[in-house]
């Protein structure tokens, strides 16, 4: 079984030796130092005091990888509409397939989607499995799970990506606990190593930290990624691999949900759609003043969006929520005003390509990613800026 | 009926950051707090058992300590509650942790319907309610808005998607992660902290459970592992500007000019 073990002996200072864990798991007992089960296995104890602390490898029976061959995409979508997020998928899986010499598979699940899979064919996937099938029409949890073990057992891919969104987010952890294998949500990096294992990097323990994930001995090796966290592909003139129709028993099409009405919300259009965006953040002190971050907005055909504190003021909706708990966004201009920049925050928004940030606090963390940091009192800078442009 | 919540404990407001000079760790406060996803959990079971009659249980996974969170729900009006603690359980990731918390469910009682938040605030993933359902083979409903109805035999929800708002009627056992705002969460009640104060929390360890294989429990049961932490990185243009309003809206101004946004 692995563990980490701990070399008492070394132990100089005990204090030190507990103190290096940030989660409270050591425990010093009966003269002893202990781990205890809040351990998190972060292996920062390992990192910083590799004499006392050894990380012990579990003698498990190595899989063979060999068998497990492509990376496959999910393709998320509204009755056929396919969700862009598919796209930069598509995008990643090829780069990474590229190095391991691999192919790239899409899985599309629905009813009545055939003919869209045709569009897929424009980005360079190799094969393209559709379940096209009434019972799938609309997303249910286990016919959808069913389709999605069918294909795994038959294709046998290395590497699962899913698009985090609403969807995505319900179907991946129950077909990854199928299988019984690893699933990292809400990856921000991606990358593959030779013998196939897929390096992945999210931000983790709600600190300001970012973990370094892999899926050593299991497959297939399921992620998913939040829309706008990878760039769309150029869409090929020439169409090039296949489509394959796959067939599943209609005993395991049952669900034991029934749906009985779908409503259609008002269509509004998302953050996530907008080239510029300026952001109301905590330093915000009334509601009344978010006129100014409208106007703001407006002069630069923008939309507002905020943080979670003001929604759950309930001055801003839940939808224009920048975060990894709210919406990623990668705009062509954004302005942030009078926010901090907590990692959930700048995981939502890092990748847009102008950032302009406005704290009066100069140690402000959205410093750090924005490419314009403007240090001063927002209620002075906005009303002038507005006036200047 | 039998309604089982699934808690966690997460740190509370502080946050664990690395100094990026030295490398070293930067530990501000050690204080916990119930996840508070898990509110609106607890609260719509509540808002259940106000009309039907249920026995409303509460299962976390945790060192000891996360018995605090616990008798917190005990002062929202929880009936049970249960803490699977063990080092055995230690260092487990997403699929450990739900198939440990799915094997504690089993073990309180025949469950109709299971209540999870919608994500934890420290693990941030969402994904440990349908893992349980899995482990469990119930169906699960993500996203839940609304509680339309529930009898003995179904329960329907509104289910909230991107485009749309589906009703769905599912068929018990089920497993249903509900969205924030659902209900109003009640605020933990003075007397009932008096009432439940001997109320004991009942300890679940790995030898209570069905599954003797540790392999399938804490570090060696978690297919991902943690290779390394380090800081975010940030590798682009990155200036500074102080000045007064004055200058500073004018520079924003200009600058925004030269990028050709006005």
């Amino acid at each position: 079984m692995a563990f980490i073990r701990v070399h008492q002996k070394n132990v100089k200072n005990v204090e030190e030796a507990i103190k290096v864990c940030p989660f409270n798991a050591i425990e010093f007992k009966d003269d002893q130092i202990e781990i205890t089960s809040a351990c998190k296995m972060c292996n920062i104890c390992v990192k910083k005091m590799p004499d006392i602390y050894e990380f012990v490898e579990g003698k498990k029976g190595e899989i063979n990888k060999n068998e497990w061959k492509g990376i496959a995409v999910y393709v998320d979508h509204v009755e056929g509409n396919i969700h862009p997020v598919t796209y930069e998928l598509i995008g990643k899986a090829k780069k990474m397939a590229k190095k391991i010499n691999q192919p790239v598979y899409c899985l599309f699940i629905g009813s009545n989607i055939k003919h869209k899979a045709k569009n897929l064919l424009h980005y360079g996937v190799d094969e393209i499995f559709v379940y096209d099938r009434e019972e799938l029409y609309d997303f249910r949890i286990e016919p959808y799970t069913a389709a999605f073990e069918n294909f795994i057992n038959k294709v046998k891919p290395t590497i699962v990506l899913v698009g985090g969104t609403t969807l995505g987010r319900s179907l991946a952890p129950r077909v990854a606990a199928r299988f019984r294998t690893g699933l990292t949500a809400d990856c921000t990096i991606l990358d593959v190593k030779e013998n196939t294992d897929l390096d992945q990097i999210r931000p983790a323990f709600g600190g300001n930290i970012m973990a370094h994930i892999h899926t050593p001995n299991h497959r297939p090796q399921f992620a998913t990624v939040r829309y706008k966290i990878f760039d769309t592909p150029e869409k090929n003139k020439t169409k090039s691999g296949k489509i394959t129709e796959c067939k599943i028993d209609k005993d395991k099409l049952i669900s034991r949900i029934k749906v009985l009405e779908v409503k259609k919300k008002e269509k509004v259009k998302s953050i996530e759609e907008a080239d510029v965006i300026v952001v109301a953040g905590n330093g915000i002190k009334k509601e009344k003043d978010l006129e100014m971050i409208n106007q703001l907005a407006d002069k630069l055909g923008g939309m507002v969006a905020s943080t979670r504190p003001l929604i759950e003021a309930g001055w801003t909706d839940a939808r224009q929520q920048i975060g990894l708990s709210g919406r990623t966004v990668k705009p062509k201009l954004i302005i942030t005003c009078g926010v901090s920049g907590s990692i959930q925050f700048v995981a939502g928004m890092n990748n847009s390509e102008n950032i302009f940030a406005i704290n009066d606090n100069p140690k402000a963390q959205i410093f750090d990613v924005a490419n314009y940091g403007v240090v001063g009192d927002l209620y002075e800078i906005i009303p002038e800026l507005i006036k200047k442009l | 009926m039998n309604i089982t919540v699934c808690i966690k404990q997460v740190p509370g407001t502080s946050e664990v950051e690395i100094d990026e000079t030295t490398g070293n760790l930067i530990r501000e406060g050690i204080d916990t707090k119930m996840n508070p996803y898990d509110l609106y959990a607890i609260e719509t079971a509540m808002k259940i058992k106000e009309k039907n009659s249920a026995n409303i249980n509460v299962i976390s996974m945790g060192p000891p300590q996360a018995n605090d969170v616990i008798k917190e729900a005990y002062m929202m009006g929880v009936n049970n509650g249960y803490l699977l603690t063990d080092k055995k359980f230690a260092g487990a990731d997403v699929l450990a942790t739900s198939y440990a918390l799915s094997q504690g469910i089993k073990k309180i009682n025949n469950f109709d319907l299971i209540i999870c938040g919608k994500m934890t605030t420290d693990g941030d993933t969402a994904q440990v309610g349908p893992e349980i359902a899995e482990f469990l083979d119930i169906p699960h409903v993500a996203n839940v808005k609304k509680i339309m109805d529930i009898n003995s035999t179904s329960i329907t929800v509104e289910m909230d998607m991107p485009e749309t708002v589906e009703i769905q009627e599912v068929k018990l056992p089920c497993l249903i992660t509900v969205e924030k705002d659902i209900y109003q969460p009640r605020l933990p009640s003075f007397k009932l902290k008096l009432a439940t104060a001997k109320r004991k929390v009942k300890n679940i360890s790995f030898n209570d459970l069905d599954d003797d294989n540790p392999e399938n429990f804490g570090l060696d049961g978690s297919p991902t592992q943690v290779l390394d932490v380090f800081p975010p990185k940030s590798d682009r243009i990155n200036e500074k500007w102080e000045g007064t309003g004055k200058e500073l809206g004018e520079r924003i101004s200009n600058k925004l000019k030269k990028l050709k946004f006005v």
